[in-house]
């Protein structure tokens, strides 16, 4: 089990590496900010002193340098445009993503898994089938587009729902969260639904093929034949086993809500990282582009690693298969 | 020798499938005693496909949509691209509204320049689906070549591709997209780079585990016994039965495609605003969605949704068709 976990330890220090130098070299192709920071009537002078100031005159090789022993202490640079260090920014940011994430993930997953189980359980009923068909629907939906729709219908029509900004906020553990004020919950209804869309999909027809396939094996056949109530059944022998692979997806998912996320700060206002990365995208501010970019690979190499060794924790094979292919 | 070479090769278009589907029925003739069947691979598949109503649904909806996109400059009532027939007296005009100066009707309204938004939808639809099947051309070639590398060559070579391909596909396909154009900048050509890199990993995945699994088959020691070279043993043996998983995969990877290209071109890194595809049509609309102009942005979307839907209600019969684990 250690030999496994330091492996994989390896593999993901490598992993945050690579993506470092991709990061790094392909922002620094960006367009040039001196272009979108000084005065277009500035002299060659001014212009000169404000690149040696950025450290943008240096040649490549030293400016990667000193960008990964800045990165090692924490330290990705100071935003071009805000002119606070990056890391700082992205962090501010992050607990406003972090909570649409998990608000996301949370009605995925207390609308997916029922839903599932049940278009599992009667698969040719007419119910079944609307699942699915609700399920196949979902996967379609562009979710930028179901953001448009969604302000359309609640704010734009009914005025219910505000379209953008995350509302009143209030401190939890020195977090700011939204979802402990009407208010707060109210501005987080709407973008939490569109992100979930795709997810909640993606559960439903995860639950619904493990429980078809379960309901065929041996061991459900015989708790059916020992007696067993059908609700013991589904609830207990179905249901624990088909929640493995459910558990890890997501997990594994969790890390592509915080990247779609992206799409929905955008449509919403969400004041996330998300958001923030387009605008300095737009704004060609480096440092803060690749800040956020080295904090999400960061945080997806951390839930792959903390999945991967939780699964082979649940399940054996994983690590003595990954034991025998090494030797 | 070489004159028979050639004329099969030229044929080589139309075999590969007919010789799938014989493998298929070969694993599905009935035990003996019972009729045996005379059918046409390609009919028994037709039939197949045809059990699903909401599959043929799906078939004739992306049928239409594919002539739309490519037939936008016959049947569109305007150029959008041209200036000259945009006239700004039009704009943001409700569907159904006529035009102030001529007697066109504008059947889904216009947007904030006076264009025309069914033409504009033809004509998007045209490039997003151009760019959806082009990018998922190019990365099926490379990571069909890939993959079947990794399973022939195996070893180093084999460890080397598909750690890469595990690596990238550990990462969400959009988070790729935004960094590569984040690198790379706007355009078509790399957006169509953004999307075979988010790509080619899925193919080179699914072509490896079934090469892998057709290599154990007799058909394979068959042709060894034949003396056949290696690379006609994995171009034309191997690789035509390694096909079906791999047109499923590349049918869903259509619909991703598209949907991650509008996406990106909704966020403003896809394409170029002077040749709109649907996402940016929709961006466009964005901006007047709170001022009540719904149909700016609605129409256009609903385009994208209903291409999609059709393209994955095809995939989802395709793989109940081509899966051997569940053939009837």
């Amino acid at each position: 089990m250690l030999a496994f976990t330091i492996r994989r330890l390896g593999q993901s220090a490598f992993v945050l590496v690579v993506m470092a130098f991709i990061v790094f070299v392909g922002v620094y192709a960006i367009g040039d900010p001196i272009e979108l920071l000084v005065n277009p009537q500035a002299d060659t002078a001014e212009r000169i002193r404000a690149t040696a100031a950025l450290g943008l005159d240096k040649p490549f090789a030293e400016q990667f340098i000193s960008f990964l022993g800045g990165a090692v202490r924490g330290d990705l640079g100071r935003s071009f445009v805000f002119n606070v260090p990056a890391i700082q920014l992205i962090f501010d940011r992050l607990p406003a993503t972090l909570e649409l994430a998990g608000a996301a993930m949370v009605i995925a997953v207390i609308l997916g898994i029922p839903l599932g189980l049940i278009a599992g359980l009667k698969p040719d009923s007419f119910i079944g089938r609307a699942i699915m068909a609700g399920s196949i629907l979902g996967f379609s939906l562009p979710t930028f587009w179901v953001g448009l729709v969604l302000i359309m219908v609640f704010s734009v029509h009914f005025g219910w729902l505000p379209p953008n900004g995350r509302g009143e906020t209030t401190l939890l553990f020195g977090v700011p969260v939204s979802f402990l004020t009407i208010d707060g919950l109210k501005h987080l209804a709407m973008p939490a639904v569109n992100l979930a869309v795709f997810k909640l999909s993606l559960l439903v027809r995860l639950t619904r093929a493990g429980t078809r396939e379960s309901l065929l094996q041996d061991y459900v056949k015989f708790a059916r034949a020992k007696g067993l109530p059908a609700r013991r059944v589904i609830g207990v022998h179905v249901l624990k086993n088909i929640l493995i692979p459910i558990v890890t997806v997501i997990g594994l998912e969790l890390g592509s809500v915080i990247a779609f996320a992206v799409v929905t700060e955008s449509i919403f206002a969400w004041p996330g990282t998300g958001k923030l990365l387009i605008d300095s995208i737009n704004q060609l501010d480096r440092p803060v582009v690749v800040a956020y970019l080295l904090v999400i690979v960061t945080i997806f190499i951390v839930i792959n690693f903390v999945v991967d060794v939780l699964y082979s924790l649940l399940d054996p094979r994983v690590r003595l298969g990954q034991a025998a292919a090494a030797h | 020798m070489s004159f028979t070479r050639c004329s099969t090769r030229a044929f080589a278009s139309a075999r590969p499938l007919r010789r799938i589907d014989s493998v298929r029925i070969a694993a599905d003739i009935p035990p003996a005693g019972s009729e045996p069947r005379v059918e046409s691979p390609w009919r028994r598949f037709a039939a197949e496909f045809a059990e699903s109503r909401m599959a043929l649904a799906g078939l004739a909806t992306l049928v239409v949509i594919v002539i739309a996109a490519i037939a936008a400059p016959i049947i569109s009532p305007q150029n959008p691209y041209d200036l000259a027939q945009l006239d700004v007296l039009d704009s943001k005009l409700p569907p159904g509204e006529r035009s102030s100066a001529t007697d066109r009707t504008y059947w889904l309204g216009t947007d904030d320049q006076g264009r025309d938004m069914l033409s504009g939808i033809f004509y998007g639809l045209r490039i997003s689906l151009a760019v959806g099947a082009s990018s998922t051309v190019i990365a099926l070639a490379i990571g069909l070549a890939m993959g079947l590398a990794a399973a022939y060559f195996g070893g180093w070579v084999d460890a080397l591709i598909m750690r890469i391909a595990d690596i990238q596909l550990s990462f969400p396909a959009i988070l790729i997209a935004l960094i590569l154009l984040a690198v790379l900048g706007q355009g078509i050509d790399k957006i169509i780079a953004a999307l075979v890199t988010v790509q080619w990993a899925y193919y080179a995945r699914t072509v490896r585990s079934s090469a892998l699994v057709e290599r154990q088959k007799e058909y394979i020691e068959a042709a060894h016994m034949l003396g056949l070279s290696r690379a006609r043993i994995v171009l034309r043996h191997l690789l035509p039965n390694c096909m079906p998983p791999l047109i499923v995969v590349a049918t869903v990877q259509v619909a991703h495609a598209i949907l991650l290209e509008s996406t990106l071109s909704f966020l403003g890194l896809g394409l170029p605003i002077t040749e709109p595809s649907l996402g940016l049509l929709i961006a466009n609309g964005f901006q007047y969605l709170l001022s009540g102009k719904y149909w700016i942005s609605f129409y256009p979307g609903l385009a994208l949704l209903l291409s999609i839907m059709a393209i994955n209600l095809v995939a989802d019969q395709l793989r109940d068709v081509l899966n051997p684990r569940l053939s009837r």
